[in-house]
């Protein structure tokens, strides 16, 4: 466990590295970013094998900071957190093997890369708040650059679009958290103590400050109505930052409504709860529907995220331990399921036929071009549905079966969610990968015309597929870790709010 | 009052940075007049700079040494650890500017130009110990003086010259307010020392007349900050002056005006404060200050966000990061002023620096435009690292500095009543408008780290060693101080 700490310091470090090696060669910056990805995994699945649940943050750095503020350099971790930095670990891995044929500015793109992984690690890994808010705002500049740089259709206007959002959401945050601390009279950042301090103040001012923190959170997290800058966030950025985005970006802003806003101003969640759960099934009926006629390959997964996040931002509206258990299985399953999809699409597809357009890719019999990434594409598709055997199956379940508690009502339209999820997926698979070769199309165009499947796609695949399939037979590996910690006093603080 | 002492010995004590400034300048000249001819243009200006740099840094040496040594000559100057920090943070910004000057396009008159930082610097240090009303004021005009001939010293630019003579009538109509309130203030409380003055108006010495005093003294305020609607003067003086007169324009004559001022404001009028905790507040000053601050707020951001002039882009930006300085002008009576000291340093450094990758990039092909940037990071990697340093730091992305100085003064104003007044509204306000000056900041680093370089101005940039020295440690200032800000908080 003492080791977490390492995993923001190296992703750092690495950025650095990468930076430098990229000057030389971009096989070193290469190489250097995948061994930092790779060791930072390491370190997060070597503190998951010696973990012991617990219920309580077990404490990693505690040092003061700005004693000025009272503010702390408090890193911690419980099941919830380390669920995630594994998470990040297996999606910042992957990308950089699916980010492999990067030929331009290499060093700078890794560099960027990994000062987003590091900031995602320290947001995980904070039980400060001024230090979560920190590294919540390090790892937004980096996408920017990413998108922009690196990216492909309106690539400048979906990198600003999304860092607009995401600043103007983290700027709702911080006028909450300030809101705390001044009219509190909080000593210090520290999660317990602007609780306490949340709880001085009156009742409406406790429902504006919820209000602010949550909704600043949730625009990261893809929440109706301010959704609209994940697919074309999603869509512009480069294969590896669509995976990174999809599948630890928008767990940030899920994680800020779980560990930030909830547990200090619970007082509020009966107020929101209803406005929060509505906003979520709206999103993910909505989202669903929208994918399903999309034209362009990329904009349906960039759609279903936002449908998925959905979920996750419904089971932690229900606010009963059943419903989060499940929201947070649900962030590490779409983060790994989305990572997949935009893989195979970003990636195996795009690169090589050059066009998302259903209708085009409807031209191509790809199911026997690129036999790999449609096997892959199938599995995940499915795993995306919810079909059991996958991670989706168990996080959706527990989800709708938490919701079910708190309203009947909620949970069947969520569950139409899942069949609107099994239509548009199906969808793409059909039109994507089983089209009808076009008569017209010269016969040459059939004989593989296509690069092979690399190496790095077929590791980053593997890990990816590997690790739906053993969440999926067995979530009690994730469970296991979660519910412990969802009996920390600042939780059940939670509960008690919800059910009042 | 406690016993006045006119201590020679102790005046020559606490004026020993100026007195060190004033013959650094003089030898400069001196040693220009004297042996100038025996050498090249280039070598003149090494020598002006290295002489200016010394100077610099044995004035920093005493403004250290001394320490807070109190109250100096009768009370006129106050050498307390708000004048400490101030001076030694004017110190580095004037050493940052000769750095960038090492590196910028060269003056005709190297020697004339150094000497005149370092009588700015002079102006500056005296303002932040300023005590006296007639001190405050020879101190300010030596500043001002000395910047309006900074901003028009390059005779052969037309907008210099425009920069200078809009930059002098604006800056002299606001002397001539600043005066004709300070003389108010002396006729009402027949008082020139700060401390007496505020001891009149606390026995019940408040007359209808100081409400005009007060009005005077601001508007002179705004006019020297840089604040809305007195701001006009800003865009075109960073247009138009030399980049390193504009970096000492908008960083060291910030932090040496606002702690002027601010002394002027809380010890000296603060009976006359007024209340902006709630929102039926009374009338006074503060009420002024946030109407000023909310005015520069929202005319800076959005103005901002029209421009194509990357100078021009840094003078709304100034104005915009003015609104919440003043911000923490309202909230020293809670918090003090290391909030609005931090703020003015790293505020000050960033833009210098930014101005110093604009002097660099000027030699190499010109800096006018925002679309001059592109390709930067290809034509230097060095410069376009160190932009994106300054530039977040600006747009207050954490961790660099700029972000927690906004942090600190935004958490002191809403000390002052929470939510319920205008402090806490502006704070707000202050708060949302971020999110729209990221998007002018990004526009920028887009230029410099995204779009390729015109094929006409794509040669890589060889940056001068001392250019890259001072922006290398400007940018590591900004990061150190952003990660460790109690470094700095700690010393008040």
């Amino acid at each position: 466990m003492n080791l977490l700490p390492f995993t923001i310091y190296l992703s750092f470090a690495g950025a650095v590295l990468s930076l430098l090696a990229g000057m030389r060669s971009a096989a070193m910056a290469r190489g250097v970013a995948l061994v930092t990805a790779l060791f930072c995994w390491g370190i997060t699945l070597y503190a998951a094998c010696n973990f012991t649940p617990a219920r309580d943050l077990q404490n990693l750095v505690d040092v003061a900071w700005i004693p000025e503020m009272g503010i702390r350099y408090h890193l911690a971790a419980d099941g919830i957190s380390l669920t995630l930095v594994v998470l990040t670990g297996l999606a910042a891995t992957a990308g950089i093997l699916f980010s492999w044929n990067i030929e331009e500015r290499v060093g700078e793109f890794f560099a960027f890369y990994l000062a987003l992984i590091g900031g995602v690690y320290g947001v995980f890994l904070s039980a400060d708040a001024f230090l979560f808010f920190v590294f919540y705002e390090i790892a937004i500049v980096p996408k920017y650059f990413l998108i922009a740089n690196w990216g492909s259709t309106n690539r400048q206007y979906g990198a600003m679009k999304l860092a607009l959002y995401s600043f103007a959401g983290s700027a709702m945050v911080l006028v909450g958290l300030l809101w705390i601390y001044a009219a509190g009279h909080a000593s210090g950042f520290g999660l317990p103590e602007l609780a306490r301090a949340a709880a001085t103040t009156s009742h409406t001012d406790q429902i504006f400050i919820f209000g602010l923190i949550f909704t600043g959170f949730a625009v990261l997290a893809g929440m109706f109505p301010f959704h609209t800058w994940a697919p074309t966030g999603h869509v512009a950025a480069p294969t590896g930052a669509s995976m990174l985005l999809a599948g630890v970006v928008m767990k940030l802003g899920a994680y800020g409504c779980l560990r930030v806003a909830m547990p200090l101003v619970p007082g509020a969640l009966e107020f929101w709860q209803p406005v929060i759960a509505w906003l979520a099934v709206a999103g993910i009926i909505y989202a669903g529907l929208v994918a399903l006629v999309q034209d362009d390959f990329k904009f349906v997964i960039g759609y279903s995220s936002v449908s998925h996040m959905g979920f996750v931002l419904l089971g932690l509206a229900a606010a009963n331990p059943t419903a989060v258990a499940g929201a947070v299985l649900q962030m590490f399953s779409h983060g790994v399921i989305a990572g997949l999809l935009f893989a195979v699409v970003g990636r195996m597809v795009y690169e090589r036929t050059h066009t998302r357009q259903l209708e085009d890719l409807r031209k191509l019999p790809l199911h026997r071009l690129m036999p790999f990434a449609c096997v892959v594409f199938v599995l995940a598709g499915l795993a995306s549905m919810g079909m059991p055997g996958f991670s989706g199956f168990p996080a959706e379940l527990t989800i709708l079966i938490g919701v079910w508690k708190s309203s009947k009502i909620l949970a069947i339209l969520a569950a139409s969610g899942v069949l609107i999820a099994a239509a548009f997926t199906l969808r793409a698979i059909q039109v994507a990968f089983f089209g009808q070769a076009n008569p017209a199309t010269p016969a040459t165009a059939l004989h593989h015309p296509y690069a092979p499947v690399t190496w790095p796609e077929r590791t980053g695949a593997f890990l990816l597929l590997a690790a739906t399939l053993v969440v999926g037979l067995k979530p009690d590996l994730l469970l296991n870790w979660i519910v412990p910690s969802l009996n920390s006093p600042l939780m059940q603080a939670v509960w008690r709010g919800g059910a009042q | 009052m406690n016993a006045v002492n006119f201590s020679y010995d102790l005046l020559a004590r606490g004026l020993l940075p100026e007195i060190t400034l004033i013959v650094g300048a003089l030898l400069v000249l001196a040693y220009d007049v004297i042996r100038g001819r025996n050498h090249t243009l280039a070598e003149r200006q090494a020598i002006a700079l290295w002489i200016g740099g010394i100077a610099l840094a044995a004035a920093f040496y005493h403004v250290v040494t001394i320490g807070a040594i109190g109250r100096v000559y009768g009370d006129s100057l106050l050498i307390d650890r708000l004048a400490v920090a101030a001076r030694a943070g004017v110190l580095v910004l004037g050493m940052i500017t000769l750095g960038i000057a090492s590196g910028a396009k060269r003056q005709r008159h190297p020697a004339e130009y150094v000497a005149i930082i370092l009588f700015a610097v002079t102006g500056f240090t005296l303002m932040s110990a300023a005590q006296h009303l007639l001190i405050a004021f020879t101190a300010l005009e030596l500043a001002s003086l000395s910047l309006y001939v900074l901003a028009g010293f390059d005779k052969t630019s037309r907008a210099s010259a425009e920069a200078a003579l809009k930059y002098f009538l604006m800056g002299s109509m606001a002397t001539a307010f600043l005066l004709f309130g300070f003389s108010l203030i002396y006729g009402v409380t027949g008082e020139m020392n700060l401390d007496r003055i505020a001891f009149v108006l606390a026995h019940g010495g408040v007359t209808p007349l100081l409400g005009l005093a007060l009005v005077m003294v601001l508007v002179a305020f705004g006019f020297k900050a840089a604040a809305a609607p007195f701001h006009l003067w800003a865009p075109d003086a960073y247009q138009g002056a030399p980049t390193p007169s504009a970096a000492l324009i908008a960083s060291a004559s910030k932090l040496a005006g606002f702690t002027l001022f601010l002394r002027l404001l809380w010890p000296g009028l603060g009976a006359l404060s007024g209340d902006v905790s709630t929102a039926g507040n009374t009338g006074g000053w503060l009420t002024l200050l946030c109407l000023i601050s909310g005015a520069s707020l929202l005319l800076g951001n959005l103005a901002a966000l029209a421009q194509t002039n990357i100078r021009r882009l840094l003078a709304y930006s100034a104005i915009a990061h003015t609104g919440a300085l003043l911000l923490g002008v309202v909230a020293a009576e809670v918090a003090g002023a290391s909030p609005l000291l931090f703020y003015l340093m790293t505020y000050g450094i960033a833009t210098a620096g930014a101005f110093g990758v604009i002097a660099v990039l000027e030699v190499n092909g010109g800096c006018q435009k925002i679309t001059d940037l592109a390709g930067l990071s290809k034509r230097s990697p060095l410069l376009a690292g160190c932009l994106l340093v300054f530039i977040l730091s600006l747009a207050g992305i954490p961790p660099l500095a700029g972000f927690f100085g906004k942090f600190t003064v935004f958490a002191a104003a809403l000390k002052v009543g929470g939510m319920s007044g205008p402090a806490g509204w502006l704070t707000m306000l202050a708060i949302a408008l971020s999110a729209v000056a990221l998007y002018y900041y990004l526009i920028v680093l887009k230029q410099a780290l995204v779009q390729p370089a015109a094929p006409e101005n794509s040669a890589k940039i060889k940056v001068p060693v001392g250019a890259a020295i001072t922006l290398l440690l400007a940018a590591g200032l900004i990061v150190v101080l952003g990660i460790c800000p109690s470094l700095l908080l700690g010393l008040f």
